[in-house]
């Protein structure tokens, strides 16, 4: 009986063992680092039309969080991380990430340019947004697969 | 005896003479009758250039990786690989040798809703005439005069490369015979205008069926599953399924969907990605009331 319980505690600890280490995994991290990046581009959405008031310190925020999650992103893919766990990274990533880490680099120097320069109205997060956005789809375009 | 084996044989003779008539008949290049491209008038640019964007012309026939202003150079160059073999979008710059300067109206209008080319041949489907066949006259000429406007180029595409059978153009009479329609793909309610022009601009200029509804081994569209998602042509993952019901989009809303024509971004921010992002590029130069009327005519599709 005492084994029984002892081996059902091992299972157990085992399965949360393997929860821990499945949010470890780098597809599941670098997926939260794009929800991180979505999150603050909505956040400058919100503004850019005009749904919340203009506010420097949220439009400071959500630059920053691009900017920090962004050069971080693509350390996170490292060779035998190519799929599972529901991924939407293209193989080309691993044939090219010279150019994979550079257009992640690009949307990082392009919100540290508008971190430098605030944008400092509607208009003008508008229009960081839309370069911003830009080089989110450049990126998307050649890395990411949509898979349904 | 013998008289009666060379009238079976003369009699055969005659019913394989009877077919392959037949079968030219059925499959022989189908030009409109020259009226119909007749007193047009002179072209209405601005339109023009609305139904070059929603036709998406400079996605395969620019250079590849051509940015901004280089995207209305439509030298051809680009590579379209497809089961089939690989295409070579041809040079369709206003260009008198390279490109298709000296065309007629009828020689453009022809290719462009009857896939039929200058030589009188058939052009393969790989070209969406299946779905530009629903343009009205009046928006070809359009488009043919602001193609005029564009920027020539003396670029030569390589011919297409494609695996046996594919190559033997005249079957492509076979595949027309099985496939190729002007009509609507769906019942919808036409009386409501921005319903109807939403399903000119999917089904005929925008062919967004080309990639979002599933084919069979021939490349003819599977019935019943018009812009039901699809094989990722290019290679890996899908072409995601765009009806109201579908996982992708299915929960957004009209202004979601014209929204993310517009700017890329998705309802959670999430943003287009894949052979998409030319695509909305060019829906991004449409007038708003486009992109709108899109939006509702994606979320009216029949379930």
């Amino acid at each position: 009986m005492k084994i029984r319980a002892f081996a059902l505690a091992a299972v157990l600890v085992g399965l949360g063992v393997t929860a821990v280490t499945a949010a470890d995994e780098p597809q599941a991290v670098r997926q939260q680092l794009m929800k991180k990046v979505g999150q603050a581009a909505g956040a400058l959405s919100g503004i850019a039309k005009g749904e919340k008031p203009y506010d420097a310190e949220i439009v400071k925020v959500s630059l920053t969080t691009i900017s920090e999650t962004v050069k971080v992103f693509p350390n996170h893919f490292p060779e035998g991380s190519e799929t599972g766990m529901e991924t939407e990274a293209s193989p080309k990533i691993w044939e090219d990430m010279e150019d994979f880490k550079a257009k992640a680099a690009k949307l990082g120097s392009d919100a540290d340019k508008f971190l430098a320069e605030l944008p400092a109205d509607q208009a003008g997060v508008g229009a960081a947004l839309g370069v911003l956005g830009k080089d989110c789809g450049s990126c998307h375009e050649s890395y990411r697969l949509k898979k349904d | 005896m013998r008289r009666r084996t060379s009238r079976l044989l003369a009699g055969l003779l005659l019913l394989v003479l009877v077919g392959a008539g037949a079968l030219w008949w059925l499959t022989k290049p189908r030009p409109w009758d020259e009226a119909h491209w007749q007193g047009l008038g002179q072209p209405d640019l601005a339109n023009g250039e609305v139904l070059f964007w929603a036709g998406g012309c400079t996605s395969c026939h620019a250079a590849r990786g051509a940015e901004d202003d280089r995207r209305l150079v439509l030298s051809g160059g680009r590579v379209l690989k497809s089961p089939f073999g690989t295409f070579y979008p041809p040079n369709i710059s206003p260009d008198d040798t390279a490109g298709i300067g000296g065309w007629t109206l009828a020689e453009f209008g022809n290719a462009m809703t009857r896939g039929v080319g200058r030589e009188s041949e058939h052009l393969y489907p790989s070209f969406p005439y299946g779905s530009y066949a629903r343009m009205t006259a009046k928006d070809i000429n359009d488009l043919w005069g602001f193609l005029q406007t564009l920027p020539k180029s003396g670029n030569v595409a390589p011919p297409h490369d494609l695996a046996f059978p594919y190559d033997i153009r005249m079957a492509l009479g076979g595949w027309k015979f099985l496939y190729f329609s002007d009509r609507p793909r769906v019942a919808l309610d036409r009386a409501d205008p921005k319903l109807a022009r939403g399903q000119y601009l999917v089904e005929g200029p925008g062919h967004c069926g080309e990639c979002h509804t599933p084919r069979n081994a021939l490349g003819g569209f599977e019935p019943g599953r018009w812009l039901a998602g699809a094989p990722n042509p290019e290679g890996e993952g899908r072409i995601p399924d765009i009806t109201p019901a579908s996982k992708s989009i299915g929960s957004w809303s009209e202004s979601d969907i014209a929204s993310y024509l517009e700017t890329g971004f998705t309802p959670d921010f999430d943003t287009v990605g894949g052979s998409m992002v030319e695509v909305q590029k060019n829906m991004a130069k449409l007038p708003a009331s486009d992109r709108e009327a899109i939006a509702a005519y994606l979320k009216a599709l029949p379930q």
